[in-house]
Order: structure tokens, then C-alpha cells, then sequence
């Protein structure tokens, strides 16, 4: 479980995120929405450290990241996965040394124990016969699994995916989001994702996070968003033209 | 000039940050040997190519220019290997790889920056400015001495075979030229310019392409700024040594 406590950020003196205080539960797939340059990708930032909030806290298990020094910090960041909007897969290694680097960086694995350790990974995630790929060589659903594999190498407890669909077409977006819930569910971890695909939120809301101008203007479920009442969230919901449907008149 | 003085600060914060204790060593002796390869074994064409073309064109030039009855042909061959060791295998080479290598650098550190593989890298807790500018660094230290060494070789080779495929110079005079009156000190003078050009190219390059912010735009920008910063600090650090070392 992961709190988020009075968290608050400035770049500069403009203020991205105001005063956000959420929980992210265990086992499940907590989703941040909204519209771009709503503030998720810096409120993802600074729940995994590549951001530093200016006020607020962090805390994972009841401890508090954002009072750890860079090697306590780093004992959390192993059990960390995350899933970049592009990938970001090391384009100079392939496939499995991407998914291997993980392995170099935190485990006294042998090499034997690691190659099967990512044959696991990479099957996990229905991928076959792409070891000695490199990135460029795969297609974007593909890069994405790969980037999943990469993110549960070292059994995480925490699962962050920043528009894990984004560039995708709908039939590979469904696979990826099936992909994430059966990992969360299958290890007990907690998954956060950010994301503005309503279909990733029907599908995959177990707990919805909506961000509006840095603040949280709304928290629920996939049964509760389509009835809010928050114009802001209506505004962002019905943006989609098949609920746009669903919401007008008979 | 304040902005060149925040990027003098800012690349000393930058190199600070690179010269840490690895996380893992295995992982960057790896990448080392990947960066000898990249950096170092794929600039041996461009080298050798741009190295037989000075040597052939310096013999014929110092023909042109310093033949005399009173002098000896041999001097010719004397001055191309003195030409060559001084000045053209450590600067001249110099300066094209911080364009080869300088841009190649910048471009690879940018994209990275600009497709969130260095968030990963942080994610995962590694020294990101480190991990990409490190290995880069060594990579250049370890060869491009080798480069130096094949250089004023290869130029030596162009132009012996340009005296006597013209008939400028005689073969046997040309290798007594180059064998006369050497300083073994030059080589060292070389070698310290050389190794002091591998970290400024390397190092200009990287800080560049790490603190590339934005798009492909950018990428190129910082592409560009490293070849040109590379290339005057190459220029004004050879004017330095030259004074500390010869003078």
C-alpha cells in the first residue's frame, strides 16, 4: 500500500500539484486520470523519486520515502517495477539484456540462474524467440511487454505504468491492460497507472484517482465514474464519443 | 557570458557526478567494451583514410617547399614525421573526432534523455550520469592513443608511398628521414594531448546530450553544440599543452 500525504509540487513558482492525499491499495489497479497536464506523470515522478516534492509525504508500508537517503531509497526502488509511456528500453541491449539488467544491478544470481529468470519474464508475458532482439526490431506492443517483463524481473511489490496504452491500437491495448491486472492480481502487488484511456478505465478502475489542475477532484470506481456528479469528470468521461452515446437521452 | 559561465558550473556539477564509485563494476566494464568498439574501433577507417591523405599531401608540400640543393632530400621525410607526430595525429584527429564521435555522443545521451531511459536508469537506482558518460569516457582514454599511434603511421605509410610514387623522394632517403634525429619525448607530448582531447571530447559530448531537454530539435542542438565546444576546447587546451610541454 502506498499513502500519499498533503503532497504538493512548484517548478519554480508555478504550483503543479496542490495539497493531494490518496491511497493506493494492494492487489488491485489503482488508476490516476486526467487531462493532460493535469499533474499524474509528476505525481508518478514523485511516488517513485525521479521527482523531490516540496511539502507532503510518501509512504510505502507505512515508511516514508521522501525522508530516506539515497540508500534506503535505492532498497525500495528494487522493489519497484515501472513501465515507461515509451518503453524506455535501453536501445544499445536487446531483449534479454534489458530484462536482465535489473538482475545485474540488485541480485548475486549466476548467469544461469538470471537467463532463466528472464526466459520467465519474457514468457510471462507472451513473448517467445525475441531474446537477441534489439528494441528497434519489435513492434510498440511488443516494446511494451518487453518494458512489463522488465518491471516484474525482480518480483516487485510495486507496479507503476505511465499510459502503458498510449500509441497502441485497441485489440494490443486490451492485451497489455489484461497483462497488468493478471500480474498485480497473480503477485499481490501495487499497481498504480496512469492513463487517460477510458477503456483502460473501464476495464481496469478499481480505484480511480481523478486529477484536475494539480488537485484531486475526484476517487471511486469503474461502477461509480459514468454517474459522478463532478462536471469536471463528466467533462473528461463523455469526451469519449461511445459513452458520449451512453449518456445522451433516449 | 553568463551563460557560458552556468555551463561551466554546471558541467563541473556534471562531472562530479560522473567520477562516483560504480554500482557495479561488471556492468561497466561491459559497457566500456561495448564504447571501445563504438568509440574507438569503428573511428579506425576514418582515421586511417584522413591520415594517408595528410601524410601523402605534407611530403608534397614539403617537397615544393623546402627543396634546395643545400638541403638533403631526407629532411623532407624528417619534417613529415615531426608534422605528423606534433601536430596533425593528436589535433587534426583530434578535431575530427570531436566531430565524429562528439556528435555521435550527444545524439545517443539526448535520445536517451528524451525517451525516458534515463528516468529509467534513476528509477532503478543507477548513477545515470555515471552509467552513460563513464565507460564513454574510459573507452576514449584506453584508444585513442591507439588511434594517435595509428595515425602518425598510417601518415608516414601515405607519404612514403606519395615520394616514391612520384619520384619526389627517393624510398631510402624517406626512410632515413623518418628514422633522423627523433625525439622519443614527442611521442609522450603527443600521447599526454591526445589522452587530454579524449576526456574533453567525451566529456563535452555527454554533458551536452544529458542535459537535452525537449524533442529531436533539441537532440540536434545539443548535437551541434557538443561538436563545436568540443572542437575549441580541443583548440584552445592545444595551445595550452603546447606552451606547458614544448615552450
Amino acid at each position: 500500500m502506498i499513502e500519499v500525504q498533503h503532497l504538493s509540487k512548484y517548478f519554480g513558482d508555478k504550483q503543479v500539484l496542490f495539497d493531494i492525499s490518496v491511497t493506493f491499495q494492494k492487489g488491485i489497479t489503482n488508476l490516476v486520470i486526467g487531462q493532460s497536464g493535469s499533474g499524474k506523470t509528476v505525481l508518478l515522478k514523485c511516488l517513485v523519486g525521479l521527482l523531490v516534492p516540496d511539502e507532503g509525504r510518501i509512504l510505502y508500508e507505512g515508511v516514508d520515502f521522501t525522508s530516506l537517503n539515497d540508500r534506503e531509497k535505492r532498497e525500495i526502488r528494487k522493489t519497484i517495477g515501472m513501465l515507461f509511456q515509451g518503453s524506455a528500453l535501453f536501445d544499445s541491449m536487446t531483449v534479454e539484456e534489458n530484462v536482465k539488467f535489473p538482475l545485474d544491478l540488485f541480485t548475486q544470481l549466476s548467469e544461469a540462474e538470471k537467463k532463466e529468470r528472464v526466459a520467465f519474464c519474457l514468457q510471462r508475458v507472451n513473448l517467445y524467440n525475441v531474446h537477441k532482439l534489439y528494441p528497434s526490431e519489435l513492434s510498440g506492443g511488443m516494446q511494451k511487454r518487453v518494458g512489463i517483463a522488465r518491471a516484474i524481473a525482480l518480483n516487485p511489490q510495486y507496479l507503476f505504468c505511465d499510459e502503458p496504452n498510449s500509441g497502441l491500437d485497441p485489440k494490443t491495448a486490451i492485451v497489455i491492460d489484461e497483462l497488468i491486472q493478471e500480474i498485480t492480481e497473480e503477485y499481490g502487488i501495487t499497481t498504480i497507472i496512469n492513463t487517460h484511456d477510458m477503456n483502460s478505465v473501464m476495464r481496469l478502475g478499481k480505484n480511480i484517482v481523478f486529477l484536475a489542475d494539480g488537485h484531486v477532484a475526484w476517487q471511486g470506481n469503474n461502477q461509480q465514474i459514468l454517474d459522478a456528479e463532478n462536471e469536471k469528470l463528466r467533462d473528461f468521461v463523455f469526451a469519449n464519443t461511445l459513452l458520449q452515446r451512453r449518456n445522451e437521452p433516449l | 557570458m553568463s551563460r557560458f559561465i552556468f555551463h561551466v558550473g554546471q558541467y563541473f556539477i556534471f562531472l562530479s557526478k560522473v567520477f562516483v564509485k560504480p554500482e557495479r563494476w561488471n556492468i561497466y566494464i561491459r559497457q566500456t567494451i561495448r564504447e571501445i568498439d563504438k568509440i574507438g574501433v569503428r573511428s579506425i577507417g576514418i582515421v586511417t583514410l584522413i591520415s594517408v591523405f595528410i601524410g601523402a599531401v605534407l611530403t608534397i608540400q614539403a617537397v615544393y617547399n623546402v627543396k634546395s640543393p643545400i638541403l638533403p632530400n631526407y629532411l623532407i621525410a624528417y619534417a613529415v614525421r615531426d608534422s605528423l607526430l606534433l601536430e596533425f595525429s593528436s589535433t587534426i584527429i583530434g578535431l575530427i573526432l570531436a566531430g565524429k564521435v562528439g556528435s555521435n555522443i550527444a545524439s545517443e545521451i539526448g535520445s536517451m534523455r528524451i525517451t525516458e531511459q534515463i528516468d529509467a536508469l534513476e528509477m532503478m537506482g543507477v548513477n545515470s550520469a555515471s552509467f552513460v558518460t563513464l565507460p564513454k569516457i574510459i573507452a576514449a582514454l584506453l584508444f585513442n592513443p591507439i588511434l594517435m599511434v595509428l595515425s602518425t603511421m598510417v601518415g608516414i605509410i601515405g607519404g612514403w608511398v606519395a615520394g616514391f610514387t612520384t619520384g619526389i623522394i627517393a624510398s631510402d632517403e624517406f626512410i632515413y628521414g623518418i628514422q633522423y634525429n627523433f625525439h622519443p619525448y614527442y611521442v609522450t607530448y603527443a600521447t599526454i594531448k591526445t589522452l587530454v582531447f579524449a576526456f574533453l571530447i567525451t566529456s563535452i559530448s555527454s554533458y551536452f546530450g544529458y542535459y537535452a531537454r525537449g524533442g529531436s530539435v533539441e537532440v540536434g542542438n545539443a548535437s551541434t553544440q557538443a561538436t563545436v565546444y568540443g572542437s575549441v576546447f580541443v583548440l584552445f587546451f592545444n595551445l595550452v599543452l603546447t606552451q606547458l610541454l614544448l615552450a
